[in-house]
């Protein structure tokens, strides 16, 4: 077989051989080109875009969060602060299996069922790259044994965080607010308004009260770091730095001893106060009870403890004084008073005969007056002052109801006051308008007759009474309430006083005014309604009881509190001002269930002016009993 | 001690000058940038230099083997291959989801490693044998030869090993003189199959490829790599950062940046011009290489010279190209510039190769 194949020619191999080589040669040379081409191509003329690249990949932003502003007090007491604390804290994304994770935690240190609770709960709320926290305020013990376990516990992280700590207790709850975690709403609305870039790096935002209302103001800017980071996020050295600047501190008009004094005299009692400046509109208290410790919603509050707050029969994340809508009974009677004189139904000295009741031309059905058997004679003062039914049943018939709403309108009743909080009720101050808008239904006389004293339709809330009562002290000058008083800068420490913001000025003739104030006056003097709770004032009250009433009480039947079980009795109400003469404070108060304003409403309101006034401090306050009924 | 003197000087006199100068640079330049990408770890350095030192003993040691001894290893090492692949097939270890690895029980050991030299050598052998009568027929041999390790490693499946092989094999047979219309029919054959290997294609490959083409749809998964790899050599420049000052490197950006990556390392710190200087050493290499062939007496000593050459720069073409981006992920390293022991001793066993046809022209005349 072999010896049949022919020779190759050698030679002629050898060249087809070089040939080969060059052809091999030139394929290198190619491939070299190729590499080349695309050295140039990405060093030379992509250099600029892959060396931004290159840099954005090695400088990252680490947000500084800033201090948030501190709430202090009238006399700088502390409301809330700051403080910071190690927390335990969990990588959502975990490299391991999150329950073994747990348990090994567990073993290491003492976590709670609430602490697990809620860690699930913050958990389904999280977003991908943040870490959830699990255990808060950790001991010095604590973070030793995580320290030293660290190594076999891939992410589990300690990290210092800053707290807010509301020392005052839960009676502030209402007023100071809480913050709370970011949470997807709130992202969003940051979102939406720009502020989001501000917030990197926060963990917290206001949810509640001031916290929510001067969120932006407490907030401050926050800094950045630039560091340079390893490709696993680790910082390896900073660059460059723009320090954060703090939130602004706040100061309020807010007294916090008068706001304990106040809360005090509610003794067991649920309701509302709220004490104001007439003068600037100022807070100087504002009582909602029962409060919340708001301590529990920093970081994320379990739900068992938050359904428990939340599905209380006695509401205590509800704040009465601005949701808190009630009729406002015979409060409304000063107003009305001034009303019909200032629209010239009455004149100071009218006077009519008050047989108990009042009827409408043609109509047999009894508007009954409180007191059986009536009033006999009554003029505008002494209705005000013995809270005349029959006098305001007149009265309102001959203003009529579009008249007494535009003009109670005036005083903010049926409108939201402006106080610096969010979440105010506007109330409700009805009219025909409203009621054929509201209900497709016309207004019928009976309506107007029960609105005279403040029943019916007609709801507003205790804050809106105590505006509406300082625009009596103040002569009518429309201020909104405000518990700010001053905002510090926390880099040159200098306050700025906020300004007063006058929402307008009723033109009262003096007249007028003087003839409701003196009613006002006379409730307060023996043969008045609340006579008891001012007895041995140092100085003088003007004031006016109220009742709101919880059940209907049917046409010929008689409100007996005493065979009402509590929760079923009236909300006592009580407006008043103090000094009289020359007022310096006006206390809105509301009791649920208290009865009579004078029994139960207006000893609360002269604690209040007590300490505000002479600063008597009650010792164990006892509530007394009132001679008048409303 | 003269006497030793004497086997060394013996010894080195079958080593390639050129050669070794260009070898001893490109580990020179290797040394510097593993130190740089390693933060100049001692451990590395140290097993850097070990495996250098060792490669080149191999190297050296090779070169003084005669061509026609070197020959008669082709078809035992051949053999053992294939039945090692096939060993692999049955018993093989299962990592990241090929079939690869043979465990020998003191060391795991990849028999398609060996073939990179056996395939080359076989072959050479083959043709050698028959080169008075070489036809049709032996090149079809030849083509079976190549098919059989082809066929069990793209099977682990290891497509990047299996084409580095069979392009081996190939140069092998294009040096043997392959007609130009088998290979031309066979490009565009080839060139039709592409949509049916596709199909037979893993998924994982697939979405190299895919990620190969567009980066960004998988920035932080598999085309990571590449695009870290890229910014690195991008940001370079002209002359580069600076050696140790190159941030991709530094600050761990650059993945595997020792061993398959270490040219976006080398490209980010010394820039454009550093690039060039990196291929015309290869190319430099590659010269030396078939100028050994054109010059070699046989036709084994031939064929080997040029199908090494070749083959070197094939590494280097489908390692730069993966790191800048223009060719997929495949795992093959830098030839003489990463970090790694058996590709580094494979690689001068080859050049070893190289220097005995280069040395051994008279004697084996004779």
């Amino acid at each position: 077989m072999r010896l049949a194949t022919p020779l190759k020619n050698l030679d002629r191999e050898l060249a087809r051989f070089h040939g080969r080589l060059k052809a091999g040669a030139a394929f290198v040379l190619l491939l070299a080109a190729t590499l080349l081409g695309r050295a140039f191509y990405l060093q030379i003329m992509q250099h600029e875009y892959y060396i931004q690249r290159a840099e954005s990949n090695r400088i990252s932003l680490v947000p500084v969060a800033p201090n948030r502003g501190l709430i202090l007090d009238r006399k700088d007491r502390i409301l809330a602060e700051n403080y910071s604390a190690y927390t335990l804290e969990l990588a959502r994304a975990q490299p391991r299996d999150l329950e073994t994770m747990l348990a090994e935690v567990g073993k290491l240190i003492e976590i709670t069922p609430g602490e697990l609770r809620r860690f699930r709960r913050l958990l389904a709320e999280s977003h991908e790259f943040e870490t959830v926290p699990l255990k808060s305020k950790l001991t010095d013990e604590e973070v030793a044994i995580l320290a030293a376990n660290h190594y076999r516990l891939p992410g589990v992280e300690v990290k210092a965080r800053l707290f807010r700590n509301y020392q005052a207790g839960p009676g502030m709850a209402h007023v100071v607010g809480f913050i709370g975690r970011i949470n997807d709403r709130d992202l969003k609305g940051l979102r939406e308004s720009g502020r989001e870039q501000n917030y990197r790096g926060t963990v917290h935002i206001g949810k509640t009260g001031l916290e929510q209302s001067y969120e932006t103001i407490l907030h401050g800017r926050t800094g950045f770091n630039q560091m340079e980071t390893d490709a696993s996020g680790r910082a390896v050295r900073a660059l460059s730095r723009i320090p954060p600047v703090p939130g602004k501190d706040l100061r309020l008009y807010l007294d916090a001893e008068l706001q304990a004094v106040a809360e005090h005299a509610f003794g067991d009692y649920t309701g509302g106060l709220v004490a104001l400046d007439p003068n600037t509109g100022g807070v100087l208290a504002l009582v909602s009870k029962p409060g919340f410790d708001p301590n529990l919603f920093v970081d994320g509050i379990d739900p068992e403890t938050w359904k428990a707050l939340n599905e209380s029969p006695e509401r205590p994340m509800v704040n009465r004084v601005l949701r808190g809508i009630y009729p406002p009974g015979s409060t409304i009677k000063p107003f009305m008073g001034l009303a019909g004189l200032e629209l010239g139904v009455r004149k100071p000295g009218d006077s009519i005969v008050d047989p108990g009741y009042f009827s409408l031309p043609n109509s047999s059905h009894q508007y009954r007056d409180w007191k059986r058997g009536g009033h006999g004679i009554v003029d505008l003062r002494k209705a005000i002052a013995q809270s005349c039914d029959t006098y305001f049943y007149k009265l309102a018939v001959d203003m009529g109801i579009d008249r007494m709403h535009d003009y109670l309108a005036k005083f903010s009743l049926g409108e939201r006051t402006g106080i610096d909080l969010d979440g105010e009720s506007p109330g409700l101050l009805p009219s025909r308008d409203w009621k054929q808008r509201r209900w497709k239904q016309i207004w019928y006389p009976g309506e107007t007759v029960i609105a005279g004293i403040g029943q019916g339709y007609h709801l507003t809330t205790p804050l809106q009474l105590a505006t509406a009562t300082a625009m009596l002290a103040n002569g009518g000058k429309r201020i909104e309430p405000r518990l700010v008083q001053a905002v510090r800068d926390p880099l040159t420490h200098v306050w700025q006083a906020q300004p007063v913001v006058v929402r307008g000025q009723l033109a009262l003739k003096p007249e007028d005014l003087a003839v409701v104030r003196q009613g006002m006056m006379d409730a307060m003097r023996p043969g008045g309604t609340a006579s008891a709770a001012a007895a041995g004032a140092p100085y003088t009250i003007a004031g006016k009881t109220g009742t709101a009433q919880v059940v209907g009480i049917k046409q010929g039947a008689r409100y007996d509190a005493s065979r009402l079980s509590r929760q079923y009795r009236d909300h006592a109400l009580f407006i008043a001002y103090a000094p009289a003469e020359n007022p310096t404070i006006v206390v809105a108060v509301m009791v649920e269930n208290g009865g009579h304003g004078g029994s139960t409403a207006a000893p609360i309101a002269r604690a209040v002016f007590d300490f505000y006034l002479t600063g008597k401090r009650p010792g164990n306050m006892k509530l007394e009993g009132s001679d008048g009924s409303d | 001690m003269a006497r030793t003197r004497h086997w060394i000087l013996r010894g080195l006199s079958h080593v390639d000058g050129i050669l070794l100068v260009l070898v001893l640079l490109l580990l020179g330049i290797s040394l510097a940038v593993v130190a740089s990408a390693s933060g100049q770890s001692p451990a590395r350095i140290s097993g850097h230099l070990v495996n250098m030192g060792l490669a080149l003993l191999v190297m050296v040691m090779v070169a003084n083997v005669p061509p026609h001894l070197l020959s008669k290893v082709g078809p035992p090492l051949y053999v053992a291959g294939v039945v090692l692949l096939v060993g692999v097939a049955l018993f093989g270890e299962i990592r990241n989801g090929a079939r690869r690895w043979l465990d020998l029980g003191f060391m795991a050991f990849q028999p398609s490693e060996l073939l990179k030299l056996a395939l080359p050598l076989m072959l050479a052998w083959y043709f050698q044998r028959n080169e008075a009568v070489l036809r049709a027929k032996h090149f079809t041999i030849g083509g079976v030869l190549l098919l059989v390790p082809f066929v069990l490693i793209l099977r682990q499946p290891d497509l990047g090993t299996a084409l580095m092989i069979g392009a081996s094999g190939f140069y092998l047979l294009f040096f043997a003189g392959l007609p130009w219309k088998v290979i031309l029919g066979g490009a565009a054959l080839g060139g039709a199959s592409l949509p049916v290997v596709w199909g037979l294609m893993h998924d994982y490959q697939q979405r190299r490829v895919l990620t190969l083409l567009d980066p960004s749809s998988d920035p932080l998964g598999a085309g990571y790599h590449i695009i870290q790899s890229t910014i690195a050599i991008g940001s370079g420049g002209l002359f580069g950062k600076g050696w140790m000052q190159g941030t991709q490197n530094q600050l761990d950006f650059i993945p595997e940046r020792t061993t398959d990556f270490i040219f976006a390392v080398f490209g980010e710190e010394f820039g454009y011009a550093g690039a060039i200087l990196l291929v015309v050493l290869y190319l430099a290499i590659v010269a030396r290489g078939l100028v050994i062939a054109a010059r070699a007496p046989t036709l084994f000593g031939r064929l080997m010279a040029a199908t090494l050459s070749l083959n070197l720069f094939t590494y280097v073409f489908v390692n730069m190209g993966m790191v800048s981006g223009i060719l997929p992920v495949v795992g093959v390293p830098l030839p003489l510039m990463s970090y790694g022991g058996t590709a580094l001793v494979t690689l001068l066993l080859g050049m070893g190769i190289v220097m005995s046809v280069a040395t051994h022209r008279q004697l084996n005349k004779s």
